[in-house]
């Protein structure tokens, strides 16, 4: 087992362990099973244990001068689509096989600073384009409940390798539920932040509009935790809020009483595997219990949105992709004209599924169907923001299973982008509203891990966290129930 | 809804995405899957709405036009295909 952030932090302080202690379980762990799981596509060993042997080094008192280090000494994994400067950066895309960012992404400046270790980037859906990380050029990630099942995605490799203890938290980004779907098949916790919470600067893009970063952990605390070292105003991100800095984790006990969850009708219809909506169903008895009021509500625009998602999504992808041309960074394929190079480094560079959503988004954006299909879905993201405005005037927080089922098994749906899609019905909307959401173990089906989501109003992270944190306390089992774990 | 192989060129071609006729054969019944579900929000009246852009409604984010150092070249250049003279290399555009 993997201790948890908390954990570990409180074993730094009372100087019962060292940072490289830590670092070093990490890479045990990984070495021991990333050969069975796939999570990681690069282990910065020997950074990760220079940077724990300096920690180790630094004096108490120097620690203090240099401003609280939330993170000190605790190891984390970022998804390869977050640029770490000097270490290769992907995206799991061949287009960038040997793409070494020149630059990091403000939040590793943020974990750095915390006092985070990271040890390494983690396999995901090309360009972050999958709910099952399948579609990674390197290699197939497995959950590590169940070998021979899709960890979810896009974010599998980071949700796979906190959930097999290498790791005690990762970040992943969601664009459309990458952090909270992989969260529930892998059984952890997973957050998407409000849009704007966390800096995109150095998020290699997918849909701007969408994309938010966020953390994998064990525990809601944990989450809360990382939240704290993550979010904040950037102004490299002109979309990142100015709003104060949150203590994430200062009211998580606060209880639930009188708050109200909405239940969303469509939570337990016919769409929804019977295991996953009972224990959905379980779930709403204990934060009854707990002494939250139920209220049953609706999002009337709800089965418009994977349509509306998925033709806003690529058309995003198809302009913010346009920049791997083979000219400035990325794979190259030499030919006789320039228009000749475009054509082929982008075609040997891209995967299926990448090509797939670059077609899709530039037939809805192109004259002639732009306002059949790219006008029409942002109209019906409006309607859908507006159901979200009308729902939060009868509930606080709005409940529904993360995903319709718990992970299928690796190959089975890949031939059918579509019934894919459909597997994002409950994680989409709160893309398309820019909410925060979260998913938190909710039980099993047959050993395969399941989540409860939470989606709240937008900058209200702490309600979410705590109606997360008292269900997490009061639904009588310790992590995520799955069975046949890898990495305990 | 019916996307022809025809039209899936001529995506492709503004796309600026080579394509063999399998990929073609292939992506055009997977195209027209997705973009026949699409179809569902025809049927929805969306006259009087206003579209979305953006979730949080932001206006321009303006800030103070001050010069900081910026990337240097070389380290700009590190992962160019093929540069030279601090320059990126490219096949000729222009005849002659």
């Amino acid at each position: 087992m993997m201790e948890t952030v908390k954990q570990i932090q409180e074993s730094l302080a009372k100087r019962e362990t060292k940072p490289s202690e830590w670092v070093a379980k990490a890479l045990q762990q990984i070495d021991a099973h990333d050969g069975q799981i796939g999570a990681f596509l690069t282990v910065d060993r020997e950074q990760a244990l220079a940077a724990a042997k300096r920690l180790d080094e630094t004096e108490t008192e120097q620690v203090e001068r240099s401003g609280p280090q939330p993170l000190f000494g605790i190891p984390y994994a970022l998804k390869d689509n977050i640029c770490t400067e000097g270490l290769r950066t992907t995206a799991a895309s061949r287009i960038l096989e040997n793409y070494i960012p020149p630059y990091s992404a403000t939040v590793l400046h943020r974990l750095e600073g915390a006092g985070g270790v990271l040890v390494g980037k983690t396999n995901m859906d090309e360009f972050a384009m999958g709910s099952s990380t399948e579609t990674s050029a390197f290699q197939v990630t497995h959950n590590p409940h169940r070998v021979g099942h899709v960890p979810g995605g896009s974010s599998g490799g980071s949700a796979a390798a906190v959930a097999a203890n290498m790791v005690p938290f990762a970040l992943g980004s969601d664009t459309g539920g990458s952090i909270r779907q992989p969260a529930a098949f892998c059984g952890v916790v997973g957050v998407k932040p409000t849009y704007g919470r966390v800096s995109r600067y150095g998020l290699i893009a997918f849909a701007s509009s969408l994309d938010q970063i966020g953390p994998f952990t064990q525990t809601v605390e944990d989450a809360a935790i990382v939240l704290n070292a993550i979010c904040g105003f950037d102004p490299l991100d002109s979309t990142s809020t100015q709003r104060k800095a949150e203590r994430f984790d200062e009211d998580l006990a606060a209880g639930v009483r009188g708050l109200r969850v909405g239940v969303l009708r469509h939570a337990v219809d016919g769409g929804v595997d019977a295991g996953v909506a009972a224990a959905f169903q379980k779930a709403m008895e204990v934060l009854k219990d707990a002494g939250a009021e139920l209220v049953e509500m609706d999002l009337p625009h709800l089965d418009y949105a994977v349509a509306t998602y998925y033709l806003l999504a690529p058309a995003e992808a198809s302009s913010n992709l346009a920049r791997y041309d083979g000219v400035r960074y990325g794979r190259r394929v030499e030919a006789a004209t320039l228009l000749d190079m475009y054509e082929k480094s982008r075609s040997e560079g891209f995967g299926r599924e990448v090509k797939r959503r670059i077609m899709i988004g530039t037939y809805a954006l192109s004259s002639g169907y732009y306002d059949a299909y790219y006008l029409r879905a942002q109209k019906m993201r409006t309607l859908i923001r507006q159901d979200f405005t009308e729902a939060f005037a009868t509930c606080d927080v709005i409940a529904s299973p993360t995903v319709p089922t718990p992970a299928f098994a690796i190959g089975e749906k890949v031939d059918n982008p579509l019934q894919m899609y459909l597997n994002d019905i409950f994680t989409i909307p709160a893309n398309l509203a820019g909410l925060p959401s979260i998913s938190v173990p909710c039980g099993a089906v047959d050993g395969l891990p399941v989540g409860l989501q939470l989606v709240g109003q937008a900058f209200a992270e702490k309600t979410l966290l705590r109606v997360a944190y008292a269900y997490e306390q009061m639904r009588g089992f310790e992590r995520s129930l799955g069975s046949e774990e890898v990495g305990q | 809804m019916d996307i022809t192989e025809d039209t899936v060129r001529q995506v492709a071609k503004l796309a600026r995405l080579a394509m063999t006729d399998e990929e073609v054969h292939a992506m055009a019944p997977e195209l027209n899957d997705i973009l026949s579900y699409a179809q569902q929000l025809q049927k929805v009246s969306l006259e009087d709405v206003e579209p979305t852009s953006h979730s949080q409604l932001l206006t321009n984010a303006l800030r103070v036009d001050s010069p900081k150092p910026s990337l240097a070249r070389e380290e700009a250049l590190r992962n160019a295909p093929d540069s030279d003279e601090g320059q990126i290399r490219v096949p000729a555009v222009l005849e002659g």
